[in-house]
């Protein structure tokens, strides 16, 4: 029983990671809290995921309003190659 | 002959009405504005191609959408078998005794918070942008349209043709990466 509680650095720093984007389930956050009790290294990788969480969350919100779009020439020249293969 | 004229006709009407959608579809997958519009056009050369077959049960956009989701799947199967495993630097011993555990250099150090507050400068986003653009393309895809795009795990695996435990090793191994270049290159000035 215990040992399956058990877990690697590996194990507790993926688990870390799921849980930035709110994924992790029940047993595993049981799992990773139990590391954290022998493992300092495994905690500070958490504070610092989450600052960086931080980091990528503001990145998020600028790319999502960018639409990005092609240019008059760009779709000209897709045209163009169209057209070279149709006919 | 008259065949041809209804192709040319289409991909005039294609180009107009769908090209900037299915390249904004793209870009926010691949990341890579010119392997976008190239995704783009052969999407539209192969439904050029296979015109034929389009039976309208959908609308002309979900089929060019279906046809160009199988062109970024075809991207990221390549990525995947092309480079990949070797180009990420190892953080956990991978065997023996000490297997799973930190390796001594990548153990994480203390951060000058000091940086926290920097949330909106235009240094610290460019700094993101040079350790995401180091991840070997496959991480960085994967990574991008989790964190950056916030697409559903589900979607993503989807897509991408990956289970949700080859997911989360993919955003683990991006995320490991990406922590110990910024604390090189952002939190140790």
């Amino acid at each position: 029983m215990f040992k399956k509680l058990n877990i690697t650095c590996d194990q507790a720093t993926t688990i870390c990671d799921k849980n930035q984007y709110g994924e992790a389930t029940f047993l595993e956050k049981v799992k990773l809290n139990i590391h954290f009790l022998k493992c300092r290294i495994c905690l500070l990788y958490t504070k610092q995921n989450i600052t960086l969480s931080g980091f990528f969350k503001k990145e998020a919100t600028n790319c999502k309003e960018r639409i990005h779009c092609l240019s008059k020439e760009e779709k000209e020249e897709i045209k163009r190659n169209l057209d070279k293969t149709v006919s | 002959m008259s065949e041809t004229v209804i192709h040319k006709i289409d991909s005039n009407k294609w180009i107009n009405s769908y090209a900037d959608y299915l390249y904004n579809y793209t870009v926010v997958r691949v990341n890579d504005a010119d392997l976008a519009k190239d995704l783009v056009q052969d999407a539209f050369f192969a439904g050029l191609k296979s015109a034929k077959n389009f039976q309208g049960k959908s609308t002309e956009r979900t089929w060019l959408v279906s046809i160009l989701k199988r062109k970024i799947i075809d991207h990221y199967r390549k990525i995947n078998s092309k480079k990949g495993q070797a180009e990420v630097r190892m953080n956990f011993y991978d065997n023996g005794e000490n297997e799973g555990s930190w390796i001594e250099e990548r153990v994480p150090q203390s951060w000058d918070n000091q940086s926290e507050k920097d949330i909106e400068n235009e240094e610290l986003k460019s700094q993101l942008e040079r350790c995401i653009n180091k991840l070997p393309e496959k991480y960085a895809m994967v990574f991008r349209m989790k964190t950056i795009q916030e697409f559903e795990t589900e979607e993503i695996c989807k897509e991408l043709d990956i289970t949700p435990s080859n997911l989360w090793v993919i955003i683990h191994r991006a995320r490991t990466q990406l922590r110990k270049c910024m604390e090189d290159n952002w939190f140790k000035n």
